[in-house]
């Protein structure tokens, strides 16, 4: 058998695959079809501090193999999540990463505070969403911002930090080495891209956001190429996501630099997606003679 | 609720851009409510998301759905030229479906929103007036004159009333105690108005545009009058918590 652990701030994954915040709810629902057993870690979808609304509809819309969307971060917040969503995860084996999202510093670090005793394993402060108008993007896109927000939750926070990181930035580098500075524990990375479809029919947006956040196989070569750009700039880990739908997209990640991956868009077509990835890992693993998935991580430089 | 490849036993088209499909689905049939949907997907890759559409007959036994659907896009007109033999991914049964009652019923339905109207014809086993709005060219009607006396509503006056459901509604005086109605916004607007004159349970099926389909991604919300379960705000997904809704529990 093949060695799929991965160890991240001191947390042991059984494989390197996630579920990428927002695309797999808090995993009740794809719990009908998956295994969640089976995955390294579940990332949540993001949980703010009160019950968010989100933006109108339409909030999604196809687009070439790929898609936008702009849900605008609804969630039920922190006492619901608290009281439903993470009894529920801990009934299976496996990691538990909560999603956090915010207006302002102040909305961030009280999730972060209410989480500090419950059995949760990392916590994902979410400073990349193109779709709210405050906070969410607004911290992830100055260094000083990145840092400052980093520190002020690495104060607090009883879990280890990963530091959520937009592709909406000239040098996605420049936030890594901020992130790193404020004290992060590790970085996941892309968020969606900033896009746009317009509706030629009806003369009009697709989209009531105006802008939607992209992903899907399409931005997957972006996605690459920022994990590689990131890890050659950061020690901490990286977890990557962007496109992922097959177990060769995933090993892509690890090779360029990646400790482990989250699976998102993928799971609307394919709701097996996470699973047969971690398979196709341990495959590729025995066909390649690969004794540890450490080996792979970070190889083609 | 699972995804499997579905087989294509056979095609029609019933009228320009209406497409009736049988497909082999196994199990799938057995648990199909009326009032659930699909989501089907395309064998392009670059089209990657669902596109669901109702359920419009399940016979459990042969384990076979039907749907039938408009053309509307790309993954719609893939679908429409799909023939005997041919497979095609497919998740579900998808959503809560109409509660049957046990109650003289209304069926209301408009334009691509009649397919499921039949499944849910054929298995409420009451006393039942059927009401059908087209914009000119009709599909199904005949097929619903099995279950139950079937009013016409027409815009362009080619058959039935002049007008739409509602017109045809207060025309021939149609009675009952309850309404199922599916169809486009506006219509099912009316017809909650008219449900509230009138002191009228409804059910009433909506749509909008799908990620997930199973109530993970809330992309599909849609305005709910009392704070939903999932989420605490006005927000009920329509993929997971309808897609049917008492009229009551949603403003539209």
């Amino acid at each position: 058998m093949k060695d799929t652990k991965v160890t991240i701030a001191g947390v042991e994954f059984k494989n390197p695959v996630m579920t990428a915040s927002g695309t797999f709810g808090s995993g009740a629902e794809y719990s009908e079809f998956v295994d969640l057993n089976r995955l390294g870690g579940v990332v949540t979808k993001g949980v703010a501090n009160v019950p968010w609304p989100g933006n109108p509809t339409p909030r999604i819309v196809e687009t070439a193999s790929g898609m936008l969307n702009a849900i605008g971060l609804q969630n039920p917040g922190i006492d619901m999540f608290v009281k439903r969503d993470i009894p529920f995860l801990k009934q299976f084996d496996t990691k538990i990463i909560v999603n956090v999202c915010g207006h302002s510093q102040e909305e961030y670090l009280e999730v972060v505070e209410r989480l500090a005793e419950e059995p949760v394993d990392m916590l994902e402060i979410n400073i990349s969403c193109p779709n709210v108008k405050e906070g969410g993007i607004a911290f992830g896109q100055d260094p000083k911002a990145v840092e400052a927000i980093t520190r002020a939750v690495k104060d607090k926070a009883r879990q280890p930090v990963i530091m959520k990181l937009s592709p909406n930035v000239t040098d996605i580098t420049e936030m890594a080495r901020a992130a790193e500075a404020g004290g992060a524990d590790a970085l996941s990375l892309i968020n969606t891209l900033t896009g746009m479809k317009i509706d030629i029919y009806r003369q009009s947006f697709a989209l009531a956001n105006k802008t939607g956040g992209m992903s899907g196989p399409a931005v997957k070569p972006v996605a690459v190429r920022m994990v590689y750009q990131t890890a050659q700039a950061v020690s901490i880990p990286i977890i990557g996501m962007g496109g992922i739908s097959t177990a060769e997209d995933a090993i892509e990640f690890i090779l360029a630099g990646a400790t482990a991956v989250s699976v998102g868009t993928a799971n609307f077509f394919n709701p097996y997606a996470t699973v047969e990835i971690v398979e196709g890992i341990e495959k590729y693993m025995e066909q390649m003679n690969v004794e540890h998935i450490s080996e792979l991580v970070g190889k083609v430089k | 609720m699972e995804q499997i490849w579905a087989t294509v036993i056979s095609q029609e088209k019933l009228a320009s851009d209406v497409y009736s499909m049988w497909l082999k689905v196994g199990a799938m049939a057995g648990e199909a409510k009326p009032g659930q949907f699909i989501s089907l997907y395309s064998a392009d890759k670059a089209h990657l998301l669902p596109r669901p559409i109702s359920i419009c007959e399940a016979e459990g036994e042969k384990g076979t759905l039907r749907i039938v659907y408009r053309v509307v896009g790309y993954g719609t007109d893939e679908f429409s030229h799909m023939g005997a033999g041919d497979r095609v991914k497919v998740t579900g049964p998808l959503g809560n479906g109409y509660t049957l009652k046990d109650k003289e019923a209304i069926l209301v339905a408009g334009g691509i929103g009649i397919p499921p109207m039949l499944e849910l014809a054929k298995r409420l086993d009451v006393k039942k007036t059927i009401v059908l709005g087209y914009r000119d060219e009709r599909f199904l009607d005949k097929e619903f004159e099995a279950y139950g006396k079937v009013i016409l509503a027409t815009e362009d006056g080619s058959a039935g009333t002049k007008g739409n459901v509602l017109d045809a509604i207060r025309e021939q005086q149609v009675k009952g105690d309850i309404i199922y109605a599916c169809g486009p916004t506006p219509m099912l607007r009316a017809l909650k108005a008219y449900a509230m004159e009138e002191g009228l349970e409804a059910q009433i099926s909506l749509e909008e545009k799908m990620a997930c389909g199973i109530g993970a991604c809330l992309a599909c919300v849609c305005r709910s009058t009392e704070t939903d379960g999932h989420s605490l705000v006005h927000n009920k997904r329509i993929c997971k918590d309808g897609p049917v809704f008492d009229a009551r529990e949603v403003t539209l």
